[in-house]
Parts: structure tokens; sequence; C-alpha cells
């Protein structure tokens, strides 16, 4: 249960971190909530660690008219407790508050989370639901993807080896947005959730804890009968593949799609 | 891999160390073995149980998910850095009267989530203090004592 033995880099600036990060098998370190369980379990053996909690222009947060900008080193208890966070994009903060347990969330990040890509994860989920931006930084310079582009499928990402997740843009949206998940116990992962935004007599929704990574789907009319929209559930949920033995989420997706479209509405 | 030695300057329970650490090293281990503080327990390196919480910077953190060569220039704080020099503390006095503890093994982590939160929020409802010390697992007491407990420290107190 001890890591094998890494060289460790510190990094300032994002340049350095990126420099460092050319060296093969080298990986950042940010939170490390997810990579050093990893690593203690040997499952993960990476000879250079580059760490990225001393570089101070990632973790900023800016709400803008329209958007909120975080820096990659936002901490997930700064999504939960941070004023202008909970003003601006309350559900963000609510489902910050699901991540893991206190000590976890004073340490795991936003990068991370979004780097880690966990298809069961709050933020990766959230991101795709509200078509975020993802800026990452390499040797080649700067680019920006959307989160529907970016999480590419089970813990796989479009980041390149050497890139690192430098920052998140979040276009506040303009709908309600709703949020509720099934868990076995607090603090766990996702067992299946759902983002529901309500826009006009439109919206969408979008699932994640199943399949291979968060899918968002739009829906331009949902009906107001719940049987009726029961079966719209139904019909969106089939077009995420599962597993044989994950086909009981499907139900769970189902229902946890309507709770959290009635979250949105603001009903109990 | 070389598994080179760093010297590290950090301040445990107010005081400054300079320790030599390999950066595999957790500061759980660190803080074990070279600092010779085994107040921090560690029990599942893998940041569920919760065992080996410290506090960074006075934010509850898992010391089993930290490098000790991270903790350079920050401020630790273990269980032994709330303990009074003689008797205990106020919330160590209500985890024995409320018989908050069997074996033990998971008490310094509770402590140290429980006195965060007591200092952050002096009066938590139930809900809170069940909220904050959901990372922390006790395998003896069912956590009913643990809460009762941290509740009795309200100024208006708890079930006695």
């Amino acid at each position: 249960m001890k890591p094998v033995a890494f060289d460790y880099v510190a990094a300032t600036t994002v340049e350095e971190a990126v420099n460092a990060l050319r060296e093969p098998g080298a990986k950042v370190l940010a939170g490390g909530q997810s990579l050093v369980p990893l690593m203690n379990f040997r499952l993960s053996r990476p000879s250079r660690l580059v760490d990225i909690n001393g570089v101070a222009s990632m973790a900023h947060i800016e709400v803008r008219e329209r958007e909120l900008i975080l820096g990659a080193l936002v901490r997930h208890q700064q999504l939960v407790e941070d004023p202008e966070i909970r003003r601006s994009l309350p559900v963000l903060s609510r489902a910050a508050q699901h991540i893991g347990h206190w000590a976890i969330r004073t340490r795991g990040t936003l990068g991370g989370s979004v780097a880690h890509a966990d298809p069961a994860a709050e933020l990766p989920a959230l991101l795709v639901a509200l078509g975020a931006t993802i800026a990452v930084v390499g040797p080649e310079g700067t680019r920006e993807l959307t989160a529907e582009a970016f999480f590419e499928g089970f813990y796989t990402t479009a980041l390149a080896p050497s890139e690192l997740v430098t920052q998140v843009k979040l276009p506040l949206p303009q709908g309600a947005v709703g949020f509720k998940e099934v868990v076995r116990r607090p603090g766990d992962f996702a067992l299946a959730g759902a983002y529901v935004e309500r826009l006009g007599s439109g919206g969408a929704v979008t699932w994640f804890g199943f399949g291979d990574r968060p899918r968002r789907f739009s829906v331009r009319e949902w009906p107001s009968d719940p049987e009726d929209r029961r079966h719209v559930w139904v019909e969106l949920v089939r077009n995420v593949p599962v597993e044989e033995r994950d086909q009981y989420k499907y139900e769970l997706a189902v229902a946890v799609a309507e709770e959290s479209y009635r979250d949105a509405g603001g009903e109990e | 891999m070389a598994d080179e030695r760093s010297v590290v300057e950090l301040t445990v329970n107010g005081r400054p160390y300079r320790v030599e650490v390999s950066p595999r090293w957790s500061l759980a281990d660190v803080l074990r073995h070279r600092l010779g503080l085994t107040g921090t327990h560690v029990g599942c390196e893998q940041g569920v149980c919760g065992a080996c919480t410290v506090w960074l910077d006075g934010e509850p953190v898992r010391s089993c998910l930290l490098f000790a060569v991270q903790a350079a220039g920050h401020e630790i704080t273990t269980v032994e850095g709330i303990t009074p020099a003689e008797g205990l503390s106020p919330l160590q006095e209500a985890f024995h009267r409320h018989h908050a503890l069997q074996c033990g093994y998971c008490t310094p982590g509770m402590l140290l989530t429980a006195e965060a939160l007591l200092r952050r929020n002096p009066a938590p409802d139930e809900a809170t203090v069940r909220e904050a010390l959901t990372g922390n697992l006790c395998r003896c007491t069912g956590y009913q004592f643990i809460v009762d407990a941290v509740l009795s420290m309200r100024p208006s107190g708890g079930e006695d």
C-alpha cells in the first residue's frame, strides 16, 4: 500500500508544469484524491509527479454576466462554500456537496475531476449538461474543447499526455437546472444521476453514473403528464449503452431523471 | 528510479521541523515514523476511512493522500495539537462522557473532523454533524454516541 518511487517536481507556473510533463511517464498531481489511492495500490506508477498545487494562476473564480470561469485548481469545497458560486450557479454548489467527504473536498480539484473523467462523477456531467468549455495547455499551446468533445469514455479524455487542464468556462444556464443522484451511502459515486434543465416548454437531460461518459439529450417539449414523461425518459435512456450487469440502472435513470425534472421545477 | 531524498520544512502543531523525506512517503507515515507523532492513525491508505485525518492550514485533509513533500511551508495540526499538555480538551471530555469510542482507532480522525466543524459552526444541527462525519468510519460505536458527544458541545448542550 505504498506507491513506487517517483521523481517530484513542484511547478509554480503553467509553463513549468507543461515542460515537466514532457517526460514520458509523468503525471499531474492536483488534489490527488483519485490518483494517490491508485498509486498506493500500484495501479498507477508514474515515474514523475508534477505537483501543480503551487500554480497560483490556476485558482481563480470569476463570475461574469453570462458565464462562470473557474481555474482548474478550485477545490470542491470552494464550489460548495463560495458565495459568488452559490449565487450565480447554485446547482454547481449543490452537486459539489455530493463529492466524497469534507476532507476529500478540501483537496480535490475541479481540473483533477475533469482530467480523471470518472463516468460516475458529478462535475464532468455538469460540464456536459451546461455545455462548458475546457481550456488545456500543452507544448503546442492552448486549446479549448467542449465538454462533449473532451470526455471520450471510461476515464478517457481528449487530453494529450503532456497537456494540462487549466480552466473551465461554464455558461450560466438560462433555464432552471435540477440535480438528483442515487447512491448507496452518502459520499459514494452515483449509481445513476441526472441533471435536467427546464427552459420554456423544453430543455435537456444529462445522465451520469452508467455508460462510459455523461450523456446529454435535448427535449423539445416536456409532456405535462408524468406518465407521458416516463415514456420520454425510457426512450432517451435506451441510447446510453450499458453492460449486461448494469441493465437495472435504466430503471434508476428513469426515476432519477423524473426527480431531477421536479427539482428543476421547485417541486418536491 | 532512484529513491532520492530531499529536506522539507513544515510546521506541525506550531513547532517547526526539518525532515528528510522521499517524495513517495505519505504525510501520515512521516508524522508517525519520522516525527514520532503516532496519534495519527493509518487505516485504509486509500482515503476512505478517515483515521489519518489531519488539518492542513486548518482544513481537514487525508494525510494518507498527501505526500509529506507537499506539506512543505504549510501548517499541519494533528490530534496531539488539539490535546492540552495536561488532561483532555472539552471535546475529548465529551467523547469520554458519551462513550464515543471503544477501540479508539478512528478517534483521532473523529476528533479533528468534529473540532474543525465546531470551530466553524459552534452550534451545528444533527444533520450537519452527521454530514461532516460521513468521511470517518467507526466499527465500534454505531456513530450515535459520537454524534451525541459532538452535539453536547453546542452552547445549548445536548442530551447527556
